[in-house]
């Protein structure tokens, strides 16, 4: 979903630009909470696996492809202001290093992936968390649903921005239909990628998941299962 | 419970693993935007030439190397790395000193040798 530079006019691209440094600026500011000794070298990681994720397009059928945002992966793991720097600073390594995404776009790119996908992903994570039991066992299906609305929920923000100041007049419904479309299908990826890879932390490390933090597991402890068979 | 060194190494490892050797594997079908913009007709809109950094991993892959695949492997271990140390650099110096109980000290220094630290966690 990187966009690149010349799909928005400068004044749009300007604006994205405070959105993404204002909600950089307030992550920077928050994340303070969620970082200590235990957790840093961990969002570092999910940066870092972030930036592999999003290498992987897989195929979603007629000739197009879709790869991890990392939204609410990241959020679920390591909480959503540090998830948030996370995701800019894949997006900051892709803009500078890799030639993906505009220059001028960097702050669509932050607005879209790391503030509009983990909020809307990170939400609905919360509120499937609700619904579902409370047990650390519900956290990646959790994730799963979190990531799966993200990912349309980003596609239709650039739509928004595309009717505010796309350079092309094309008409927003047609772009609307298919950007939702597509990235509802690409959701799908995205909602397996993250529940298997939250399912992993969870079975190994539940305490480095933060979107587990004051859940018990459902399972008992294996020694009173040896001891009741 | 794995240790978090042994978890930390085996994730880095995996992130290594995908970027450097995964990646090659990867769909090379343009991702849903550029599709979408194909079929709705805006991707002429995007910049012929944009102005870039003049790194040598633009597009992913290395220049200078020609095989592909160590090409791309090589700008996707180093798109790693870069992500790690910028990331994990950030959020080194973000966190909060000496575990979670200081939470509420939260002082206004960055320097882990200030009075507050050095004064709760006496060196034995």
């Amino acid at each position: 979903m990187h966009v690149p530079d010349g799909f928005l006019d400068a004044p749009t691209s300007v604006a994205t630009g405070v959105v993404a440094a204002v909600g950089v600026g307030v992550a920077l500011r928050r994340a303070r909470a969620e970082l200590d000794d235990r957790t840093a070298p961990m969002a570092g990681l999910v940066a870092a696996f972030v930036f592999a994720g999003q290498m992987i397009n897989f195929p979603v059928g007629a000739g197009t492809s879709g790869h991890l945002l990392g939204g609410a992966l990241a959020a679920v793991l390591v909480g959503p202001w540090t998830g948030a720097l996370c995701i800019s600073v894949v997006l900051l390594v892709q803009a500078l290093f890799m030639a993906d995404g505009g220059l001028t776009a960097l702050g669509t790119n932050i607005t879209l992936m790391a503030v509009v996908g983990l909020v809307v992903g990170y939400a609905v994570f919360k509120l499937a968390l609700m619904v579902l039991p409370r047990r650390i066992e519900s956290v990646p299906a959790a994730a799963a649903v979190g990531a799966l609305v993200s990912v349309p929920a980003a596609a239709a923000f650039f739509t928004l921005l595309f009717a505010i100041g796309g350079t092309a007049d094309v008409a927003t419904g047609k772009v609307l239909a298919a950007m939702v479309g597509w990235h509802v299908v690409i959701g799908l990826g995205e909602a397996v990628v993250t529940g298997l890879v939250v399912g992993a932390v969870v079975a190994s490390r539940p305490d480095l998941v933060h979107g587990a933090r004051g859940l018990r597991s459902a399972r008992r402890p294996l020694v009173t299962q040896e001891a009741g068979a | 419970m794995t240790s978090q060194r042994k978890f930390l190494v085996t994730g880095l490892l995996v992130a290594l693993l995908i970027a450097g050797v995964g990646s090659f594997y990867a769909s090379s079908h343009p991702d849903g935007l550029e599709y979408v913009a194909d079929r709705t007709g805006f991707l002429d809109s995007a910049e012929e030439d944009p102005v870039t950094t003049g790194s040598p991993f633009e597009d992913y892959g290395t220049s200078g190397v020609d095989n592909d695949r160590l090409s791309g492997g090589i700008a996707g271990v180093a798109g790693v790395a870069l992500t790690l140390l910028i990331g994990g650099g950030l959020f080194w110096v973000l966190r909060r000193r000496g575990g979670s109980d200081d939470a509420d000290i939260d002082g206004a220094s960055a320097d882990p040798s200030a009075t507050t630290t050095a004064t709760t966690t006496p060196r034995a």
